[in-house]
Formats: structure tokens, C-alpha cells, sequence
């Protein structure tokens, strides 16, 4: 088992034929994903041969989907395009849509969110991202950039807002294995959040224990240390990146009269101490404690 | 970016929120002049910071000789640990009643927030606490925005008076348009002050904008980077297309990815703790490339720090292979030669890592150890920074 991706995933890539498009098309098909084609509407009706595979390119992703049966469609389209490219997705009806691109203007993934929470979102499509590598289910498949030969099946699940902290953590606790770890990505608005994975592990049989990363910046931290106290029974173990980051010189009223949290790594780390999940000081240290979790089932 | 005050005002007049734009200037011979001009005038500090006021950066001048005196006091000052180097000149237009108006990203929602009270303008944090209910926040869905109905939806909402209503309904398109035609986070009025003859008009501007939208649509927001207030490094860095930020510490770091930086920060800062409390000297992720030019140029920017002591390359191979890495090293002190005076701590671990380390093991480069771990690492660079 695993979560939102598997080995019946069919996966199709938005933007095939760029240099990252067709770079990891082919690292994807590598890891064993199930991709059966790709969208540029410039290119429609050629293929591209990547991975020693040939690959239809559609005009569209309505098109993509009727032709190959795709529900999860990868974006790596340059951020001027990656509105226009989710929108597109959302239409189509794609079950998962992971947005790989880096850049994107907050607004516009700001009304993308918009649209996945109106009524046009027919398909009850799933964003992953903006910004971020991706999610992977070791040995069934890979969405993303996430490099296949860190680390295999197992029974971790982890969610990360950093990308190479997540293959550094893959890395350190490679020996155990994971169900699935999915980088939601650091940008301010992500489709998928911490809490969303939360919950997913928790309801995923395969998944015994959880690795939670978090960054600077943002409440989503908190949040999650108050979804975990009500909602989690697994243990999780966290980390959180930034605390010698220089403080941001705070700009005007608005963020201190929204939100109640000073978004440091001091406030996020103690949010999730105080709900019981046992915070490392450091990479190795957190999966240190991973470590001792495991070993003591 | 964070844009100064007078940043913000061109901003506000170009899309029609009404405002007065004054001079900016950076001597007391301009401010005078300015107040020549304007007769009575207020003599602003132009800092991306909050709490000019109270800092002593605004003062009132009655005469232009007063603004002279005011200018030179301000001209130079540090507020927040920024330099003040130029002043905004405007004339004084006393407000009658103080409100407070912003639109902003609202992150935790996933939306876009509007937050507006009639009942104070500076001391709006005050009040959000003694007293919430005067502050209005009212959500923006980003995929409806704020139409004319919206407006006066968020005009009743915040009780604006009935003598400025209407005025206050054109003003809230106007800065919403200012929020989304310019692609800011931040768009904050305070205060937004009715001036005598009921007349509404914004008498200070805070905005945000969105750097990746400058980057994919909004090229001229360029022109808003003041190059004296940016640190000579971060410009070289800038200039060489690398993700710097110069920091007060010893140790000179270079990593791939935002998160793993971050947290080589953390565990250097840590490492310090030991060894006479040596911290980090900047953040510099180089990305997933790390060839040898890229890594030239980013040791080239931390060597021109002069307080880096030591400096700790930290790479994890993930899609970079780590014999690429290593090879980048090794090019990167060849196209350096004797200009690599400091000593690097290189920690390399992932895909190929074997390979990566015994190109560097054969190497044997005297200024270059190995370690194999993240916080062995950590340690070697703080103990030679504190050499």
C-alpha cells in the first residue's frame, strides 16, 4: 500500500519534450513509473523516444486521458505557463497533478487553488506542489524528481516541504525503507499540505511511522501539530529547518495581525514537542529517533 | 521585495489610489529646496522597515530650514540596522481621522485577505488586540477578486463614515488593482487618512511583491533594487545567477537545496556552540548543477568574505551525481589557484558519493578534508574557523 500514487498509476508528463520534461520522463520510466505519454500542444500527434520507450505526445490532456487512460499528470512547464498548463489539468479531470515547476507567481497557483475548491473541479483533482520534487511510492512508482535509487519500499511515511532534505532523510533511514514520501514543496500556497499526508499515512496500512520536515515560514507547522494531537495514532518524528535563518524584516502590520504564530523554527519546533512527536535537533538526529521507533516495535 | 514608502506611492498613483507622491532626496540642501516648495512638510526616513516614527525617522517642518536640520539628522540614521540614505519630502496634510487598510496574501487560508479598520491607523496592532472586533478581515477569493460590489461589501463591512464612502469604495478597487496588476503579497495603506474637506487619500503605502512574478511578468519592478542598499556580495552573487545571502559568522557555507542549506546553517550554528561560538557566514545554495563553474563562482563569493575562516561544502547527490561535485571542486580551486586561501570541510554523500570522494581523496588538495557526515562536517568547519 501506499498513498495517492501506486503501481496502477498511469502517469502522463506535461511538458515531455523540455530539457527537464524528457530528462526525468526517462529518470521516471528508470524507477519503474507507469508513464504512457505526454502533452505539448505544439507537438501533438509526434512521439518522443525517451528510456528506450515510445511515447505519444497529445495536443491536449482531455486528449492525453481518452487516448491512455491517465489519472496522474506530472507539469514541468515553465512557470509563465503553469496556470494555464493546471487549469488545463483540472478540466480534463485528472485525479492527481503534480507541479513540479519551480517559480511559479504565488497568484496564479493562489487561483489555481481557487479553481480546485469551485465547482469546476469536476474530477475532485489533487494538486501536489508548486515547487517541489514530487512524490514517490519506492519500487511502484515515481511522480517527480525524487532520485529512485535512495532508498526502497518500507514502512516510513514521510512528507517534507524541502527537497533535498527529503533525500537526505531517505537517505539516513534507507535500511527501513519507505510506503511513500511526497515533497509537498516550500512555496507559501501548495495543493497538498502536511496535514493532508498526515492524514493519508495514517489511514495507509502500509505506513507504521511518520517523518514530518518542515521549513521557516507560515503556520502550516502548527497546524499540523494540532491535526497530529486529535487525528494521528502512528508516531511521528519531525524536523524543521531555519533556525539560525536571518529574520525576515517584517514588513508593515498585516502578518502580525493575522496569524498567530511567529512562523520561527523555535515556534513550529515547540508546536510539535508539545503534541508529543520527539523533534531532532539535526537531519541524522531525526532519523536517529526514527531509528529508535522502529527498532522497538 | 519589500518596496520603500515612495516605491509604494508611485505604485498607488499609477493605478489611481489617491496619494501625494512629494521628492524623494538624499541631502539636506534637496530637502530645503523640497520645502521651499511645499511650505509646511513632513520629512519621512526611506528604510524598508516598520516603526520609522517612533525611531525619530518623521518629523513635521515648519520652515525649509527646519526640514534642512530634520534631513541631516535623518540622513544616515539607523533604523532597524538599516541606513537611512534618502528622505521623502512631502507637504502636511493633518489627517482629521486615522484608518487602516491592507490587502495581502493569506497564506494559511490559501486566499487573499483584506483587513480594514476605521479605529486607528498607526497603533493597529494595539487594537487588534484590546479590541478585535474593530478590525475588519474580510476574505478575497483569488478566482473572484474585488469588484466594485466586493468593495463596498468590505466599505460596509469596515464602517467606513458616510462623507468618505463612496471615496473609500473607488480607493479599495484601486488598491486591489495595485495588489494584483503588480503581483504583490503585500499592499498596506497606514495610515489611510481623511484629510480636511473629507477628502481620502493615502498618506504612507507598504508593499510586497511577489519575486517570481518580477521575474516571469514584471520585469520593470528591476528598477525598484537600489543597488547602494544591497550588500557588495549579494550583488556580485546576484550577478553571477547564485542564491546568496550574506550572514554575520566565520564559516562560509555552500550546499544544493534551500532545505538542506537551511539546515547546515542550523547544524553549523550548533557545531559552533563548542568551538568559541563560530557561526554561519552565509546562505548559498548552488542547486542541483554543482559543476565546476558554478562552484568557482560560489567559493569565489565566499573567499571575497573577509570574515569566513573556513568554508563547508555540504552536497547530497540526489539527481547530481557526487563524482560531478568532486570534479566541480577540483576545477573550482584550479580556476581559483592561489585566490583559495581558506580551508574547506567537504562533506559529499548520495549517488556515486565513492566516486566523488576518491577523486578528492586523490586529489589531496592541502586545503580540502573530508568528512563523511553532515554534523562531523559541521564540527571540522567551526573547529578551523575557530583556529
Amino acid at each position: 500500500m501506499s498513498i495517492y500514487l501506486n503501481k496502477d498509476s498511469k502517469i502522463i508528463v506535461q511538458g515531455i519534450t523540455g530539457g527537464m520534461g524528457s530528462k526525468h520522463t526517462t529518470l521516471m520510466l528508470d524507477a519503474g513509473s507507469n508513464i504512457v505519454g505526454g502533452v505539448n500542444a505544439r507537438k501533438a500527434g509526434t512521439t518522443v523516444e525517451l528510456g528506450g520507450q515510445e511515447l505519444a505526445v497529445y495536443g491536449t490532456v482531455k486528449e492525453a486521458m481518452a487516448e491512455t487512460g491517465a489519472d496522474v499528470s506530472v507539469v514541468f512547464v515553465p512557470p509563465a505557463f503553469t496556470k494555464d498548463a493546471c487549469i488545463e489539468a483540472i478540466d480534463a479531470g485528472i485525479g492527481l497533478l503534480v507541479v513540479i515547476t519551480e517559480g511559479v507567481p504565488v497568484q496564479d497557483t493562489a487561483e489555481v487553488w481557487s479553481y480546485l475548491q469551485s465547482d469546476a473541479n469536476t474530477g475532485g483533482t489533487r494538486m501536489i506542489g508548486p515547487n517541489c520534487p514530487g512524490i514517490i511510492t519506492p519500487g511502484e512508482s515515481l511522480a517527480g524528481i525524487t532520485p529512485h535509487t535512495i532508498a526502497g519500499t518500507g514502512p516510513i511515511g514521510l512528507v517534507s516541504k524541502s527537497g533535498t532534505l527529503t533525500y537526505q532523510m531517505m537517505y539516513e533511514l534507507k535500511d527501513f525503507g519507505f510506503s511513500t514520501a511526497i515533497g509537498i514543496g516550500g512555496d507559501p500556497i501548495v495543493g497538498t499540505t502536511h496535514i493532508d499526508a498526515l492524514a493519508a499515512f495514517e489511514a495507509d496500512p502500509a505506513t507504521e511511522a511518520i517523518v514530518m520536515i518542515g521549513e521557516i515560514g507560515g503556520d502550516a507547522e502548527e497546524r499540523a501539530a494540532a491535526y497530529i494531537k486529535d487525528h494521528v495514532t502512528k508516531p511521528v518524528v519531525g524536523y524543521v529547518a531555519g533556525f539560525t535563518a536571518p529574520e525576515g524584516k517584517t514588513m508593515g502590520h498585516a502578518g502580525a495581525i493575522v496569524s498567530g504564530s511567529s512562523g520561527t523554527a523555535a515556534a513550529k519546533k515547540e508546536a510539535l514537542e508539545a503534541v508529543g512527536v520527539k523533534v531532532g535537533k539535526t537531519p541524522s538526529e531525526t532519523a536517529a529517533l526514527m531509528r529508535e521507533i522502529l527498532q522497538s516495535r | 521585495m519589500d518596496l520603500m514608502e515612495y516605491q509604494a506611492k508611485e505604485l498607488f498613483a499609477k493605478h489611481g489610489v489617491t496619494t501625494t507622491l512629494g521628492k524623494v532626496v538624499t541631502t539636506p540642501e534637496e530637502a530645503r529646496s523640497a520645502a521651499e516648495e511645499y511650505g509646511f512638510c513632513v520629512v519621512k526616513a526611506q528604510v524598508k522597515a516598520g516603526g520609522r516614527g517612533k525611531a525619530g525617522g518623521v518629523k513635521l517642518a515648519k520652515t525649509p530650514d527646519e526640514a534642512f536640520e530634520h534631513a541631516s539628522n535623518i540622513l544616515g540614521m539607523e533604523i532597524k540596522g538599516l541606513t537611512v540614505n534618502r528622505v521623502l519630502v512631502t507637504p502636511a496634510t493633518p489627517p482629521q481621522e486615522e484608518y487602516y487598510f491592507s490587502f495581502l496574501l493569506d497564506r494559511s487560508n490559501r486566499q487573499y485577505l483584506c483587513i480594514a479598520s476605521v479605529e486607528g491607523g498607526v497603533e493597529i496592532e494595539e487594537v487588534a488586540k484590546t479590541n478585535p472586533d474593530a478590525v475588519k478581515q474580510i476574505a478575497i477569493d483569488p478566482g473572484a477578486g474585488v469588484d466594485e460590489a466586493k468593495a463596498r461589501e468590505i466599505a460596509t463591512e469596515a464602517k467606513f463614515p458616510e462623507a468618505v464612502f463612496e471615496q473609500a469604495v473607488t480607493m479599495i478597487q484601486a488598491l486591489y488593482t495595485v495588489f494584483v496588476e503588480e503581483d504583490a503579497t503585500l499592499v498596506e495603506v497606514n495610515p489611510l487618512a481623511r484629510l480636511e474637506g473629507d477628502k481620502l487619500e493615502a498618506l504612507d503605502g507598504k508593499v510586497s511583491l511577489d519575486d517570481n512574478a518580477s521575474e516571469v511578468r514584471h520585469h520593470e519592478h528591476e528598477a525598484f533594487e537600489i543597488s547602494e542598499e544591497t550588500d557588495p556580495l549579494e550583488a556580485k552573487a546576484k550577478a553571477k545567477g547564485l542564491n546568496y545571502v550574506k550572514l554575520d559568522g566565520e564559516v562560509g557555507i555552500i550546499g544544493n537545496g534551500a532545505g538542506l542549506v537551511m539546515s547546515t546553517l542550523d547544524v553549523v550554528a550548533y557545531a559552533g556552540e563548542a568551538h568559541g561560538g563560530v557561526k554561519p557566514a552565509n546562505f548559498l545554495d548552488i542547486g542541483g548543477g554543482a559543476n565546476a563553474e558554478v562552484m568557482a563562482n560560489g567559493l569565489d563569493v565566499i573567499l571575497g568574505d573577509e570574515q569566513v575562516k573556513s568554508v563547508f561544502v555540504n552536497v547530497f547527490g540526489g539527481i547530481t551525481a557526487c563524482d560531478e561535485v568532486a570534479n566541480g571542486i577540483k576545477g573550482a580551486l584550479e580556476i581559483l589557484g592561489d585566490q583559495a586561501t581558506k580551508p574547506l570541510v567537504v562533506r559529499l554523500d548520495g549517488n556515486n558519493v565513492d566516486k566523488g570522494r576518491a577523486i578528492l581523496d586523490e586529489l589531496n588538495h592541502p586545503l580540502v578534508t573530508q568528512v563523511a557526515t553532515m554534523d562531523g562536517a559541521a564540527d571540522k568547519a567551526a573547529e578551523l574557523a575557530n583556529g
